[in-house]
């Protein structure tokens, strides 16, 4: 029973650590991402190619087999109450506000998220990382910085063309192979659609850009440095990010509906 | 130094698609039209029932929509509904004694409000209020009034 307890005990306070750890790290990129934006841009530009830019066949792909899945069961559902025009809309607001946003998250976390991860484990594992403080170059704002802001100004992006791409799935699949009307498809779209319902997966795509970002680089950053540490590292980068986004996406849509 | 241009050029292909698909949402799936009701003179009408009518909902006439619902309150004195709307501006020759219906679209539509003209020479302009009006029409009282005469047979 006392151990019991004693474990009890253990485990918060590892985990209450680990929070405390990943807030300040947090707050120390915060501190140093504003200076690198504008003294480094270039070494951006590389992690947005890695990131956002590497990730566009998987959000291309994936895009477009969700919108058109959406299509088909939209249409399968709708038709029953006799509303099947109302596809457009349906596939619109279920997209932008709701699946564009984790869907690409989730993606995202696992095609840039586990490389971040891993590229900086590995270089925390081969002592990369501490040859730069060596040599008084600070790795969080050579290495970390650039790869986290790459990140969180790709997932905006990638959203933007997952919606795009699923929409014209959705199109496909119920305007070519269904026979909605295509008129009535963008009209309802156009009438239903606001631009605060973009605005609202915007903001989901921005936030969910920080926290899979924030945590690849974090879980590689401290990643234990053996083989087995940065798989480690990288396994918990894609399972805490879809916890987290899964969560996170529930309180954004509470706070943005209400 | 091929390979950074390469980077150079494949980044700036993927921030231009991202920007390009948002200016897609932004513009092809939202209603260009909604600048209606942004801009022109507001009218008033009262209704003794505003049924599920809601803010920004259209109002058309002759079936081509005009203006949107800005405002539904509870006038406490009169005990009836106030409905404000703004009209686009381009439409300021609305005969005065135009009549304002609360419509339904489709079966499981949204409201919408209905004008029909009148004949009066005077028009309709900022402030003034639209005197004929008909209410929505409540599916629970019609099928009410229906059982009754049913019953009273």
């Amino acid at each position: 029973m006392k151990d019991l307890l004693t474990d009890a005990v253990q485990t918060l306070r590892i985990f209450l650590q680990g929070l405390g750890q990943l807030g300040l790290f947090f707050v120390n990129l915060l501190i140093y991402s504003p200076r690198t934006l504008i003294k480094r841009p270039q070494l951006i530009i590389r992690q947005v190619y890695n990131s956002g830019a590497m990730s566009m066949t998987i959000i291309l792909t994936c895009g477009l087999f969700v919108g058109m899945v959406l299509g088909l069961q939209g249409f399968d559902t709708l038709q029953r109450f006799g509303a099947e025009e109302a596809l457009g809309t349906f596939a619109a607001l279920s997209l932008v506000k709701e699946l564009g946003p984790v869907l690409t998250a989730l993606l995202f976390a696992g095609r840039a998220g586990t490389a971040l991860a891993s590229e900086i484990g590995l270089m925390r594992a081969t002592d990369q990382l501490a040859a730069m403080e060596m040599m008084a170059v600070d790795p969080i704002r050579r290495v970390v910085i650039p790869r986290f802001l790459g990140g969180v100004i790709s997932m905006p992006l990638l959203t933007a063309i997952f919606n795009m791409v699923a929409i014209f799935g959705a199109f496909l699949v119920g305007v070519a192979f269904m026979g909605v009307d295509e008129g009535a498809f963008w009209s309802q779209m156009y009438a239903n659609v606001a631009v605060a319902d973009i605005n609202q997966g915007i903001i989901k795509s921005v936030v969910f850009g920080i926290v899979v970002s924030l945590l690849a680089v974090f879980e590689g950053y401290n990643s234990v440095p053996t083989a087995e540490g940065v798989g480690r590292a990288t396994t918990r980068t894609v399972v805490i990010s879809a916890i987290v986004v899964l969560i996170l996406d529930y309180m954004l849509t509470a706070a943005l509906i209400g | 130094m091929k390979q950074t241009r390469a980077v150079e050029v494949g980044t700036g292909l993927f921030v231009l698609l991202g920007f390009g698909a948002l200016f897609f949402l932004i513009t092809q799936t939202t209603g260009l039209n909604q600048e209606i009701g942004t801009k022109g003179y507001k009218i008033t009408a009262r209704f003794e029932n505003v049924g599920d009518l809601k803010i920004r909902a259209p109002v058309t006439i002759s079936g081509v929509t005009i203006g949107r619902v800005t405002d539904i309150s509870f006038d406490a004195d009169r005990l009836n509904a106030i409905v404000k709307m703004t009209i686009a501006p381009q439409y300021d020759q609305l005969p005065d004694d135009s009549e304002a219906a609360i419509l339904t679209a489709g079966l499981i539509g949204g409201q919408y409000i209905g004008l029909t003209p009148g004949g009066s020479d005077t028009h309709l302009e900022n402030g003034s209020e639209v005197e004929f009006t008909q209410s929505a029409v409540v599916l629970e009282n019609l099928i009410g009034k229906f059982l009754s005469g049913v019953g009273s047979k």
